[in-house]
């Protein structure tokens, strides 16, 4: 039997997952692009307290299903937050909706390693370890790939001399990526891809500020989620820079860290237990350590960012304050949830970066505080 | 003059106070508990706050707050697991950070790791930490430690055997206590679950074990489960629950919808508690799907008001009685017929705030 599977969207995650599925000669379904109309359907149907991911989650299933998907494939856990629990929460309200999914859930080898390998025999059907491996090391690098570019596009949004191109050459070089098939194809792709953002005009001298982006991992990287934030900032003149990249998670999680020279969650978690002595669970460690790993490197700010009721980045909020005013360093919390409104946001936004650029203004002396 | 420990009447004391009271206790350390909760307590913490916490950890730091220059430590042990590999909620994990870091002024805090997470893990070493910030002697330590154990023991008895969390006193209840009698005195049995501090918490529950007695109902909690039993019954759910608080919520839900002498089930929530909206779900699927008992879900918050929750109790308790005629009247006419047509007719549930998820 084939099995057409689908998994759930995070950001450019997808890009990602689908490279190394299809590399396996997995039937892959995709979920729409996460919209209003996903988040709508989870809305309606998940628990009123679940956290966004979950509720994106099951919107993304139903969406999928329409297009014939009968498979999910997820990631488990092992707590303490609640992704660990996600896909069975889900899997039952699906069930009681009627739908017909048969679920694969990839929970961490603590135990059996040999079950996690079933699970991935089981969606690949008969490939070699050697071919598996393969795949996931092709879409490891796709996913390095688009992040280089999405690091690209953080320097250039602030500096475009025509606003908006940066997205466009973005969008133009993300297609490139995505359209390799072979692991061989990549290193020309990343090459074009990045002489395609390089082509952009830009105004090198212009003044920018600033902004580290902390915060649970799904919100960071899901710019539905977010509502664009990355976009809205560099709009508003902001360099940002994202604390969490999904290569970087891969490395850390799946390979043990063992890409070296590459940023690792390790030093985050040191420099947060002066204020949060034990983990927490998702991201609440990384979410502090960062934000004081931003203030050593010089960052104007710090933005956190956490879906309504997160509980790792409630702890991690609650701090903020303390290393804020540690060291002095300005920071704010931007939660979202299904009710967020576009205006709120950026009336927000704005006035932080406002602050901000005053800020580097006066340091700067720029701005001469006379006194008479 | 000996020194003065302060524990917070929050979070798990409902669970722990007579072990911790016992172990102080023995190492000649003064107890103080913060004061029963009182509106007032509950701003201090709300303003102390984010918004976003739940309304425990609000409150606890409220607790905090009360304690504060009464004492000379507080007593906020870090409850990292209390049973291999589970987890209580990352809030538990982060409490005494989120206290030291939010509290200016707060005085010295004992918050040791009680860690059960791993394999061969033992209370024990968390209690030793503690036990050497007051004495050098291990003796005892070991002493108090047993002492405390003891105490742990006869205080999950008594709540065995319907004793409230929070009302059994240290080291003085008699472990075989039978309140049985006293506790089958209405004439419905109603199970509550939910967190010990929001069900044992008076104002926070606004009463509601003591009301449900007054209006005729026996109240039945999980805790009234051995653990074991809990635990057994949450080996229904696809994967083993993390969360050793709801695990033994969902597991006692379970024993209850199934037991025949049960005839209602209330689930007490936190708002924005994030493993109470997972295990909250979960029972309420399973209560559509496999029981025709009504489930009354009350969601806590600090703005939740009295009046409101009593119209809801009483007309749940209206369907519970109904519900449980209905069902003797059909046991006795066999005519299953009945009770099909007048399940139809009871209304759509009302999913804002709680819902009867009957059908
Ligand atoms: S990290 Fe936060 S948002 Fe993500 S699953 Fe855990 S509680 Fe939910
Ligand atoms: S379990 Fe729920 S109510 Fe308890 S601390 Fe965690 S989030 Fe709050």
């Amino acid at each position: 039997m084939i099995v057409k599977v689908t998994y759930p969207h995070m950001g450019y995650m997808w890009i990602c997952v689908k490279a190394m599925l299809e590399y396996l000669g997995v039937d892959v379904v995709l979920p729409p692009p996460s919209s209003k109309k996903t988040l709508s359907f989870g809305v309606k149907h998940a628990p009123e307290f679940a956290c966004m991911p979950l509720k994106l989650n099951l919107g993304n299933f139903m969406e999928a299903a329409e297009l014939g998907a009968d498979t999910i494939v997820m990631a488990g856990g092992c707590g303490p937050c609640r992704f660990g629990y996600y896909a069975q929460v889900e899997h039952a309200i699906l069930e009681d909706l009627g739908y017909k999914y048969q679920l694969v859930v990839l929970e961490p080898p603590e135990k059996h390693i040999g079950e996690l390998l079933g699970k991935i025999r089981h969606i690949t059907g008969n490939r070699s370890w050697r071919q598996v491996i393969r795949g996931v090391r092709f879409g490891y690098h796709k996913a390095q790939a688009v992040d280089e570019l999405e690091k690209m596009a953080y320097y250039m949004r602030p500096r475009e001399i025509t606003a908006g191109e940066t997205d466009l050459a973005l969008n133009r070089a993300l297609k490139e990526i995505i359209a390799v098939k072979a692991p061989e194809e990549l290193p020309a792709a990343r090459e074009k891809a990045a002489q395609i953002m390089r082509a952009v005009p830009l105004d090198r001298q212009r003044k920018v500020v600033r902004v580290g982006l902390v915060g649970e991992i799904y919100t960071l990287l899901d710019p539905f989620a977010n509502q664009d934030i990355e976009r809205k900032l560099g709009r508003m003149g902001v360099e940002v820079d994202r604390s969490i990249h999904l290569s970087e998670w891969i490395n850390d999680h799946l390979f043990l860290g063992l890409a070296k020279n590459m940023r690792s969650s390790k030093l985050a978690k040191q420099k947060a237990l002066a204020y949060l002595g034990h983990f927490v669970g998702g991201h609440g460690m990384e979410t502090v350590g960062n934000t004081v790993l931003y203030a050593e490197q010089g960052f104007d700010g710090v933005i956190q960012l956490l879906p309504f009721t997160c509980m790792p980045e409630i702890v991690a909020q609650s701090i903020l304050p303390k290393v804020s005013a540690d060291l002095g360093i300005p920071t704010m919390t931007l939660i979202v949830d299904e009710q967020s409104g576009d205006a709120g946001v950026v009336t927000r936004l704005e006035a932080f970066v406002d602050l901000l650029m005053r800020k580097k203004e006066i340091r700067e002396g720029s701005v001469k505080c006379t006194v008479i | 003059m000996s020194l003065k420990v302060g524990i917070p009447r929050a979070l798990l004391y409902y669970y722990y106070f007579p072990q911790w009271a016992a172990f102080f206790n023995h190492l000649g350390v003064q107890v103080v508990v913060s004061r029963e909760t009182t509106r007032g307590l509950l701003e201090k913490g709300l303003r102390s706050t984010v918004d976003e916490a739940c309304l425990p950890v609000k409150l606890a730091v409220g607790h905090v707050l009360d304690l504060r220059d009464r004492v000379d430590y507080i007593f906020l042990p870090r409850l990292v697991s209390m049973a291999r590999r589970e987890y209580i909620c990352p809030k538990f994990l982060g409490f005494p950070d989120m206290v030291r870091n939010t509290i200016d002024g707060i005085g010295p805090l004992i918050d040791c790791n009680l860690d059960l997470y791993r394999k061969n893990s033992s209370q024990y070493d968390f209690f030793y930490a503690v036990g050497k910030m007051f004495t050098r002697n291990p003796v005892k330590i070991r002493r108090a430690y047993h002492a405390s154990l003891e105490a742990l023991r006869r205080h999950c008895l008594a709540m065995e055997s319907g004793a409230l969390a929070g009302e059994t006193a240290p080291e003085t209840t008699p472990a075989h206590q039978n309140r049985t009698g006293e506790a089958r005195a209405g004439d419905v049995n109603v199970a509550v679950i939910g967190h010990p501090y929001n069900l044992y918490d008076r104002f926070i529950s606004m009463n509601l074990i003591k009301r449900l007695k007054e209006n005729g109902a026996n109240v039945l909690t999980a805790e009234q489960l051995p653990e074991q039993m809990a635990r057994r019954e949450a080996q229904r759910l696809p994967k083993k629950l993390f969360w050793t608080l709801n695990q033994r919520m969902i597991g006692a839900a379970y024993h209850y919808f199934e037991r025949p002498d049960v005839h209602g089930v209330i689930h007490v929530a936190s708002f924005g508690c994030g493993p109470d909206s997972m295990t909250g779900e979960l029972i309420e699927r399973y209560a559509r799907k496999w029981s025709r008992k009504p489930l009354l879900i009350l969601t806590l918050d600090e703005h939740t008001g009295e009046a409101g929750m009593v119209t809801r109790l009483e007309a749940f308790l209206d369907m519970v009685r109904w519900r449980r005629n209905l069902a003797d009247a059909a046991a006795a006419t066999t005519t299953k017929i009945i009770a099909k047509k007048a399940e139809e007719t009871t209304g759509a549930p009302d999913t804002s705030t709680g819902v009867f998820a009957a059908k």
